[in-house]
């Protein structure tokens, strides 16, 4: 009989499954996985050692771009590490503004999530409707920082600028008819605030749809159900964090356990999965969709009756109003020392962790007293997850190795860093 | 929310007679320890009912070269003006003095029985830049080793797997020292020539945008907060 070997097959950097740049390196027993090492890096721009090189608040953009499918929520961990160091706290509203936010990137990063996933599984059309509502969400997005994914809207100290009391709306042009138009700006009549609760009416029928189309699904069960179980205890080894824990059953969420912004005041259910395979990794993500709906129409409820500052006024870290700046001679100082030199932060180290869609997004921050970070660690949930494909892929085939990958919800921005 | 005074019991009754020190700022505890001990007192850590530290959050490494130094004179220079530019290895003022090693490892604990945080720091030399490995204790590490180790050069005895990680294939040196230049050493182009992808030394010149400076600014911010370790850091009058 012929002798028959292992066989090494490179997937990525350039296969559409890799969810970015990940080149895996797969030894092969015919169609099962002997071993998978993930060779990463490939997107790696130094991010932190950027951070080391800039005043403070000239990194926030960079934390946008690290998990670019939930872009606030990276800039919260990092924003919320700087104003511990500074001893400083937001207005409530600003910390309202915040929980909202974050929710809705919760809900702009599991929509791509689930679009992806069953994509890679084979499903086509979940993507399409995915993509339909983060374009709603993207534009709150534009609304409150003008920019559709890249915010930098979080300011140690607050938010930048409070929430727009007109929302933008569609305008005539000659491909678009009367009819059409008016529907488009259906929502677009009042406030930003209007809007989003016109999106939170609609959206847990939305997360219905979804369901319909795998939850129950044949196929779609056939390929993640029961497909790299993990038990809590090895979930917690692994360092596992948000819902790839959660679908172990553990209920460990930072906002409810060490909760941040005003998450201890809104209400909300934590679900856990049972086995921690692929299929309850989905299910967890479908109904904390749900969740974060919840959340947000507590905030938007909150936030139409408690008008109000969402900036500190604290000219040494904030930089005072234009028009403020233009008239008076103090501020005018305190504008362009923090638009030149930025702020000094007192010496020490802290470590701020978020509740990330994806995972703890930890951000370990050591500063000398200067006007620059001295070092800048991210933790990435990403990175952790991915360190353990090795270990989850083992003796299945080559096809489940996708669906895993996908289930761990990767993005190289944050990984490669 | 987080027990500290508890904490700081436990972890002192489970260290016992062992040689540590526990630094407590921010709502944060430190514990700082030798690297000979580093093992024992881990595994401590993550078995003992009393602490539970089940996870392994993060394990970096830093780089405390430049600690402490700014670039601009703050303090003395107003009588003879300041200089706007930044240059390379001069001017620069040593603000805070460094008594500690110049490198070490921190490693983030999480309890997720106790709802605790933990940080621990061991320091290393650069003579002497090997620390053991976690991995057996918490398997976490496993990655965040590799990338400390690419990143500062901090060897992780009986690492199962210490290869580079984030840098590219073949690269040379630690990129995240502070006597690492932020534009690198070494840049690739494709040469006509050769007919391929060829390293050659970098060519962007060197410059600071804006320069690092040390100020107590902070004495004006509304609520201000202790300045943690401040029997670490001597402030130079």
């Amino acid at each position: 009989m012929a002798e028959i070997k292992n066989y090494t097959l490179n997937f990525g950097p350039q296969h559409p499954a890799a969810h970015g740049v990940l080149r895996l390196v797969l030894e092969l027993d015919g169609e099962t996985v002997v071993k998978a090492d993930p060779h990463i890096g490939l997107l790696h721009r130094a991010t932190e050692k950027l951070a080391e090189s800039k005043p403070f608040n000239q990194s926030i953009g960079y934390m946008d771009r690290l998990d670019y499918v939930s872009m606030m929520c990276n800039e919260h961990g990092y924003v919320m590490a700087i104003e511990k160091l500074l001893g400083i706290t937001p207005p409530l509203r600003a910390l309202y503004i915040r929980t909202m936010f974050d929710e809705i990137t919760r809900i702009l990063n599991h929509l791509l999530w689930v679009g992806a996933f069953a994509l890679d599984l084979g499903a086509m059309a979940v993507f399409l409707y995915a993509f339909r509502e983060r374009e709603d969400l993207m534009d709150c997005y534009e609304a409150v920082s003008g920019a559709r994914m890249h915010a930098t809207y979080y300011r140690p100290g607050g938010v930048y600028r409070d929430l727009p009391e007109k929302m933008p709306q569609y305008q005539p042009s000659k491909w678009t008819s009367k009819k059409v138009l008016q529907e488009r700006n259906k929502d677009r009549q009042g406030s930003l605030l209007d809007f989003i609760a016109a999106f939170t009416e609609r959206f847990p029928k939305l997360v219905d749809e979804y369901e319909t189309l795998l939850t129950d699904n044949r196929i779609f069960k056939q390929r993640t159900v029961n497909i790299s179980p993990v038990t809590a205890e090895r979930a917690k080894a692994l360092g596992f964090t948000g819902p790839m824990l959660r679908a172990t059953g553990v209920a460990w969420d930072l906002r409810k356990k060490q909760p941040y912004a005003a998450y201890d005041r809104v209400e909300f259910d934590i679900p856990v999965g049972k086995t921690g395979d692929c299929y309850d990794r989905y299910l967890v993500r479908m109904e904390e969709m749900r969740q974060s709906n919840r959340i947000i129409k507590q905030c938007i409820e909150w936030l139409r009756h408690n008008p109000g500052s969402v900036m500190l006024e604290d000219y040494k870290v904030v930089p005072p109003d234009r028009a403020l700046m233009k008239s008076n001679m103090e501020a005018l100082i305190h504008h362009f020392k923090l638009f030149t030199e930025g702020y000094c932060v007192p010496p020490g180290e802290v470590y701020s962790a978020v509740e990330h869609p994806k995972g703890e997004f930890g951000v370990y921050l050591i500063s000398d007293g200067a006007n620059k970070p001295y070092r800048l660690k991210i933790r990435a949930a990403g990175f952790a997850h991915l360190a353990a494909l090795d270990e989850l892929s083992q003796g299945y085939m080559l096809a489940d190795v996708v669906a895993i990958l996908a289930s761990q919800d990767i993005v190289f921005g944050e990984i490669d860093r | 929310m987080v027990n500290i005074d508890i904490l700081k019991q436990s972890l002192s009754q489970v260290l016992g007679s062992l040689e540590h020190e526990l630094l407590i700022a921010q709502d944060e505890v430190t514990l700082e320890i030798g690297k000979q001990h580093l093992l024992m007192i881990s595994e401590q850590l993550r078995d003992n009912k009393l602490l539970s530290f089940d996870m392994l959050m993060d394990v970096c490494g830093v780089d405390y070269l430049d600690y402490g130094i700014a670039e601009w004179e703050t303090q003395q220079a107003t009588s003879t003006g300041f200089d706007r530019g930044v240059e390379h290895g001069l001017d620069r003022e040593r603000v805070i003095v460094w008594h500690k090693p110049r490198f070490a490892v921190v490693y983030h604990l999480l309890s997720t029985v106790y709802n605790y945080r933990l940080r621990v720091k061991v320091f290393l030399t650069e003579e002497d830049l090997m620390v053991d490995s976690v991995v057996n204790i918490w398997p976490a590490a496993n990655w965040f080793e590799r990338e400390a180790f690419d990143f500062f050069g901090i060897l992780f005895v009986n690492h199962p797997d210490l290869r580079r990680i984030l840098t590219d294939y073949g690269f040379i040196g630690h990129p995240f020292r502070k006597d690492f230049p932020l534009s690198g050493n070494v840049e690739v182009r494709y040469d006509a020539t050769e007919g391929r992808v060829i390293y050659v030394p970098v060519e962007i010149e060197k410059r600071v945008l804006v320069p690092k400076v040390i100020r107590d600014d902070h004495r004006y911010i509304l609520e201000p907060t202790k300045l943690s370790g401040e029997a670490v850091w001597e402030q130079k009058k």
